[in-house]
């Protein structure tokens, strides 16, 4: 048994500083495509219909986009720009405000609900209990049942056979309560909704807080959307360029 | 000349009822049989016992005028790859069932009946499967042609409550629910397991809590977009559907693909299996309650996502498939680069593997655990390093090689136990054989394109098939005249495995179940689709 001992010693602390440094160690992000001139480039290569033209530019609405670099790699186009960035984390319109931490003191207990995520979404979400990510430092705490927890991260297009568990749960948990959608499947649909049984996002069933854009959202994404959630971060904007938001909204 | 026999041996069996066809469709060292719906199962059940031949995936399609079932069957190298295809007026709507002769199109005919409205006469077991009956009215059948994918579909009240038939009939006994949403990080389905007290008598897995309904909504679009859908079908295992996707289009349009790409393929799949090994690895850790073992491989598990996305972009491998090829090139730098690393970690899961051999209370926990015998393995049709874990010896890139596989030498590691300790001896065995293959790749990456220079899609229909992390997955794709998808059908290793997990899972202590599933390392997204 001390060989195990010994072996957690040599392996070291790896948690990342993030939130209180940025995390520079290279591969924690797919980044994404941002604005940029619309000259040259075709926004028809977009499968999903997340770049926007607006007075000759090219807008990246994140709601929608699934990471297929379709836009960077496809032949005969110009490729759009592509920004290493993590903290993508933005909060839906209506909304009331950030948990107090205070209130918690230190102890946020998150429940995850799998409403029909391709499993990547989670996966991440599991790195994010390990210990690179390391939750627990923070005062996140992931919790087995509805009933203790505080916060909800919903990934998936909410698919129709777990609308009513994902239901069950957000009533079963106490008040405050938010709810975080974790990836574009979660926000929009992605590619799979709307459709005959998949619905447009988390927000068909429960009220959506902050969206966390991606496919899947990395690990630190992920933190930035739970530090967001608690008013520890200050959240992003889900287009770009920001001013993009509010002519989306109709469309969406 | 096995198959040449084979089809003789089948006509003097069965006179005027079975026809081979060259069918164009159909890839190098495949055929297709058409048979009247009468012999099917006969012919079917020889195939499987007689021949040896393993049961891939039943394929129904809706075609003009009438039904077309497809039974595919694959072997060792010339022995090939067999459809068996029947068809029938769209009015008549039932088919004999297979179950009497072949265990493992359970499942399939099951979904078949759900989502198509067919009927399997004999099978035991048919409704409340992909579409749950306390949500479903059973007239609704998502995969015909007439019904639109794109909008929710019109909800008939379902006719009747679900209730599980129990079969425990003892003092005490009750139904234990598992799900569809359990403790911690876990994916959505349910498990009842019925027990008296300690033991678990009968497992019942439902699952489809998460059906996306990718095959119904691939219909319609371009191939290219369906694309995303086949990698998104699994995130954990994108590359390898990906690639069975890819394949499947590229012999429809005979695409040409550059020797570089296929050799990169070999390189960019044996990096995710590597990395699902490692993952998997890390779940039979955390089941079994081992945090120091669980944060190591945590630890490796994360390195190899962020070398995954270091050298491709992404983290899981998304959007590097194009039908023709790959959509982007690697310098042979990056390669060796990256080779370096996957070496460096492999090193360092080996450290692991040897703390976990001589760690008695992990032993405990997972040997004689889950054991599934060699005949039920192959009885259910189960692949992958489940399959392999209980000796039986299948895996496509040895039996059919597709991509650059037929030029690398490998070994597919086999273990007789079948429980739970020699799944995690394969996954280990494999993650080695994984790294060898990725240094293969890169000392043998020949120089050009990634891409085929020319790819025109034309009507017509092909299978593509990969073996995944998990197992061998089968992709059929059929483009219709208006060069969309018009059928797509996903055959995935986990749709196949979970059919034999209660086997692993009867007869054992509770406190084993979460033990049991890790050693599993079954996705439910990929069965669920």
């Amino acid at each position: 048994m001390s060989s195990w001992v010994i072996s957690g010693i040599k392996t070291g602390i790896k948690s990342t500083h993030y939130p209180e440094e940025q995390e520079i160690r290279s591969g924690v992000s797919p980044g994404l495509p941002v604005t940029g001139s619309a000259e040259g480039r075709t926004p028809e290569i977009c499968p999903t219909g997340a770049l926007v033209v607006t007075e000759g530019r090219i807008g990246v609405d994140y709601r929608k986009c699934i990471h297929c670099f379709r836009c960077v790699r496809a032949e005969n186009t110009a490729p759009l720009d592509w920004h290493q960035s993590y903290e993508w984390a933005a909060r839906t319109d209506a909304e009331p405000p950030a948990l107090d931490t205070r209130m918690f003191g230190r102890s946020l207990h998150v429940l995850v609900v799998d409403a029909g995520d391709c499993s990547a979404c989670l996966s991440e979400i599991t790195q994010l209990n390990g210990p690179y990510y390391n939750l627990h430092r923070l005062g996140f705490f992931i919790t087995p049942t509805p009933r203790s927890a505080d916060l909800l991260l919903v990934v998936g297009p909410a698919t129709d056979q777990m609308r009513v568990a994902l239901k069950q749960a957000y009533d079963a948990m106490p008040t405050p309560k938010r709810v975080v959608a974790v990836g574009v499947c979660a926000i929009s649909g992605g590619v799979f909704g709307p459709s005959f049984i998949a619905g447009s996002g988390a927000a068909d069933v429960v009220p959506v807080d902050v969206l966390v854009p991606g496919c899947p959202p990395p690990p630190l994404a992920i933190l930035h959307g739970l530090l967001v959630a608690v008013g520890l971060k200050p959240p992003a904007v889900i287009t770009s360029p920001p001013a993009l938001a509010k002519q989306t909204e109709v469309s969406l | 000349m096995i198959l040449a026999n084979l089809l003789q041996e089948a006509d003097l069996r069965w006179p005027d009822k079975v026809r081979a066809r060259g069918d164009t469709c159909l890839q190098a060292r495949g055929c297709e049989i058409e048979c009247s719906p009468g012999v099917v199962a006969e012919l079917c059940g020889w195939l499987f016992s007689e021949r040896g031949y393993c049961f891939a995936t039943l394929i129904a399609e809706e075609r003009a005028s009438q039904w077309e079932l497809r039974y595919v069957w694959y072997g060792n190298g010339d022995q090939g790859v067999i459809h068996i295809v029947t068809r029938q007026p769209l009015a008549e709507q039932a088919f004999a069932s297979l179950i009497g002769h072949v265990h493992a199109v359970d499942w399939n005919e099951r979904e078949a009946e759900d989502l198509f409205g067919l009927t399997f006469t004999g099978h035991p077991r048919l409704g409340d499967f992909v579409l749950h009956d306390d949500r479903w009215n059973r007239e609704v059948t998502p995969m015909r042609k007439h019904v639109d994918g794109s909008a929710p579909l019109v909800r008939l009240l379902p006719e009747r409550e679900w209730k599980p038939l129990l079969v425990l009939n003892a003092p005490g006994a009750f139904a234990m629910p598992i799900g569809p949403i359990y403790a911690g990080v876990a994916e959505s389905a349910l498990f009842l397991l019925e027990t008296q007290g300690e033991d678990v008598v009968r497992c019942l897995p439902r699952l489809f809590y998460k059906y996306r309904g990718i095959e119904k909504i691939a219909e319609g679009h371009t191939a290219t977009h369906a694309l995303l859908l086949a990698e998104r079908c699994n995130g954990t295992s994108a590359f390898a559907h990906g690639l069975a996707y890819c394949q499947a289009a590229e012999a429809i349009c005979r695409a040409k693909v550059p020797g570089r790409a296929q050799v990169l393929r070999v390189l960019l799949a044996e990096l995710e299996r590597f990395r699902h090994h490692t993952a998997a690895i890390r779940e039979i850790c955390e089941s079994t309650g081992l945090p120091v073992g669980t944060s190591e491989a945590s630890i490796l598990e994360e390195e190899l996502l962020s070398l995954s996305c270091r050298f491709t972009g992404h983290r899981y491998l998304f959007g590097l498939h194009t039908i023709g090829g790959l959509t982007r090139n690697f310098e042979v730098g990056d390669c060796l680069q990256m080779l370096e690393a996957a070496q460096d970690i492999l090193g360092r899961l080996e450290e692991l593997e040897k703390m976990l051999r001589y760690s008695n209370s992990f032993l405990d926990r997972i040997e004689e655990v889950g054991g599934v015998s060699y005949d039920d393995a192959r009885e259910f049709g189960l692949v992958g390093p489940i399959a392999r874990a209980s000796g039986v010896d299948r895996d496509v890139r040895k039996m059919q090689p597709y991509a650059g596989y037929g030029d690398f030498s490998f070994e597919v590691p086999q273990e007789k136990a079948g429980d739970g300790y020699a799944r995690l001896r394969v996954l280990f065995s494999e993650a080695r054989q994984s790294v060898g293959l990725i240094q293969q790749a890169v000392n043998a990456l020949p120089d050009g394109p990634v891409r085929a220079e020319i790819v025109n899609l034309t009507p017509g229909a092909a299978l593509g098939w990969a073996e995944a992390p998990r197992g061998a997955t089968f992709h059929w794709l059929r483009i219709g005249d208006d060069l969309t998808v018009a059928r797509y059908r996903l055959a995935t290793p986990s749709f196949l495995n979970w059919n034999g997990f209660h086997l692993a899972t009867e007869n054992f202590a509770f406190q084993d179940f979460p033990i049991i599933m890790a050693t599993f390392g079954l996705s439910v997204a990929e069965s669920d689709r």
